[in-house]
């Protein structure tokens, strides 16, 4: 049995987890403080995913970039691409929280959306 | 100046302590409350913190700082709590008159019932960090570097090295490497990080950033623009050692060396400084030396959760209500509060500071949490409590870090069991 150590990221807290693996299959998880981390350790170790955040211009508003994010976490490996791809957009303001920036952000299938509102 | 407002309460500061403390005192019972915020807008620091994991301990979701902060903004619109922006405080008087000033109304004075300093902290300047060389363009502090990116849109260089490991310095590593910038190291000082782990994890480890510990520069080369740095390890002492050093060319060199709280206007006005926190020393209330003037947030001691500002500002705003009404009622409090004996509460082994300094088991809430600070790494110890001498509690941890705020409970109950209590002892035991 391979024991392998990582943090939980998905809230500031960090916990330390310590998951029990056989070959490729997930025994145990320890260490985590809600369910989130146990969560988190089985995903990780199979098939790690992140929420991406940055900022995108915006055109005759009251500030001149709005943060964004992508509405749920995408795989680790296309978040570069994800960030790429918001590169050339520019929005005319207004911009509310929760609106759409681009849809299917690096083919994955979920939306980036705004993170601030701008007048 | 023939221009004097009144407030019930006064908040110097629209961040996310000032906001929050607003917010639990008008749900306590105050209506006449005023904000008082420099900047153009609310929400203070948390509108150039553009990452995610924000709020899941206050709103059981993880927010980005902007979408954190518009909760809190939305909420005072809600409840209709005054507030200025572009209104920089100058000064504050001991019998609570504060000074402002804006472009509308010029110098303007507001008398103020109570008055909840709540102004954060700034970054430790360069000129502290005692790097030889020339000063050319081209080195930033971390936060500086935020805004320029995250507000701005301007990416300050391409080549970039970070010194100090605080969580701005490692959150800016990652911004800067997905804006393009080639991130080439980050050089701690100390044999261990001051930021959070799960930022070393997503900032660094995910794009292949390398973290030296106990490293700092050493040389900066480049007279006009930046060209590049050397890095340097250092024995225990801090020192750097010969044979060591490393060249690292870049352009760009950012600063995340620390914070420290922005307490001109309270050390002003006479408010007591803690010189571990560089904060107000505040009783369990989170009251300050003077009666009536409360504090909370980055300006209290610095925070590396904001959801622990909110908790913290919310229990200032409830205390500054409870001050007030006391206020009205009774013409004066000096009297009832002299017949309370305080509790002190000191540092043992490990631990740096804690806030509260005093508590008082009369005055107190039913459970007290107690924030502090280790001062260095310590695995498989306990926190423990003394209460005069006397082991009363003590907690597991796997490990305890100076880059993570830890906190005790204590409650109405335990203290009122102990009558004679003069002191609290927090402290760090090995297991
Ligand atoms: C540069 C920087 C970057 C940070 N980045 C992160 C991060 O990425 N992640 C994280 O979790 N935490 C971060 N923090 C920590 C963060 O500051 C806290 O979590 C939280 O924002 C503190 O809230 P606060 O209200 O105490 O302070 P602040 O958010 O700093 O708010 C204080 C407010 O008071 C106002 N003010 C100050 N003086 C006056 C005056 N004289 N008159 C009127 N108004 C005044 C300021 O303009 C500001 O709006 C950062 C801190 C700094 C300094
Ligand atoms: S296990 Fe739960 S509490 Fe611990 S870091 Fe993960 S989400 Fe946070």
């Amino acid at each position: 049995m391979e024991e392998k150590n990582l943090i939980c990221i998905n809230c500031p807290l960090g916990c330390m987890l310590t998951v029990a693996m056989d070959g490729k299959k997930i025994v145990s998880v320890a260490g985590n403080t809600c369910r989130r981390g146990d969560t988190y350790a089985r995903k990780e170790l199979t098939n790690p995913t992140r929420i991406v955040t940055s900022t995108v211009r915006v055109l005759g508003g009251s500030e001149s970039m709005v943060s964004v994010k992508t509405k749920e976490d995408i795989p680790k490996g296309k978040v570069l691409e994800c960030v790429r791809a918001l590169k050339d957009v520019v929005l005319p303001a207004p911009v509310k929280i929760g609106d759409v920036i681009l849809e299917d952000a690096a083919g994955t299938g979920v939306s980036i959306v705004a993170t601030k509102n701008v007048q | 100046m023939n221009n004097q407002l009144s407030a019930d309460i006064v908040i110097i500061g629209g961040g996310p302590a000032g906001l929050a403390a607003a917010v639990a005192a008008k749900k306590n019972g105050i209506d006449r409350i005023l904000i008082l915020e420099r900047d153009r807008e609310l929400g203070g620091i948390l509108n150039q913190c553009i990452h995610n994991g924000f709020g899941l301990h206050t709103f059981k979701e993880e927010l980005t700082g902007p979408e954190y902060a518009a909760r809190f903004i939305g909420q005072i619109l809600e409840l209709n709590i005054a507030y200025k922006l572009n209104t920089m405080v100058m000064d504050i008087s001991r019998d609570k008159v504060v000074t402002a000033m804006n472009r509308e109304e010029g110098l303007f004075e507001v008398r103020a019932g109570a008055v909840i300093l709540a102004m954060g902290c700034r970054e430790r300047p360069r000129g502290a960090l005692n790097i030889p060389g020339f000063r050319p363009a081209g080195i930033f502090s971390a936060g500086t570097a935020q805004r320029l990116v995250n507000m701005e849109g301007y990416l300050p260089g391409r080549e970039v090295v970070i010194l100090g490991s605080g969580d701005i310095g490692l959150i800016m590593a990652r911004r800067m490497t997905l804006e393009g910038a080639k991130v080439k190291v980050v050089a701690e000082l100390m044999p261990y990080s001051g930021g959070l782990k799960r930022n070393i994890v997503q900032c660094l480890d995910d794009y292949g950033i390398p973290l030296k510990l106990s490293h700092t520069v050493v040389d900066i080369k480049g007279k006009e623009r930046l060209e590049g740095i050397t890095l340097a390890e250092v024995d225990g002492r801090g020192k750097p050692i010969p044979g060591t050093e490393e060249f690292y060319s870049c352009d760009t060199l950012l600063l995340s060396v620390g914070l420290i709280p922005e307490n001109e206007l309270s050390a002003g006005m006479g408010v007591e400084l803690n010189p571990v926190t560089s904060g107000p020393r505040v009783n369990e209330s989170l009251e300050t030396n003077i009666e009536g003037v409360f504090a909370c947030g980055n300006v209290l001691h610095v925070h590396d959760l904001v959801d622990f500002v909110s908790e913290e500002a919310a229990a200032a705003g409830k205390n500054a209500a409870a001050y007030v009404r006391a206020a009205k009622e009774t013409a004066g409090r000096a009297a009832e509060r002299a017949s309370f004996p305080a509790v002190r509460l000191t540092v043992g082994t490990g631990v740096r500071y804690t806030v509260p300094e005093t508590i008082c088991a009369e005055r107190m809430d039913e459970h007290q949490t107690v924030r502090f600070r280790v001062g260095g790494v310590y695995k498989n110890c306990y926190v423990s409590v003394y209460f005069d001498g006397e082991r009363i509690s003590r907690r597991k941890k796997a490990v305890v870090a100076p880059g993570e705020m830890e906190e005790i409970m204590l409650t109405k109950k335990q203290l009122m069991e102990y009558p004679d209590l003069k002191e609290i002892n927090v402290r760090i035991e090995e297991a």
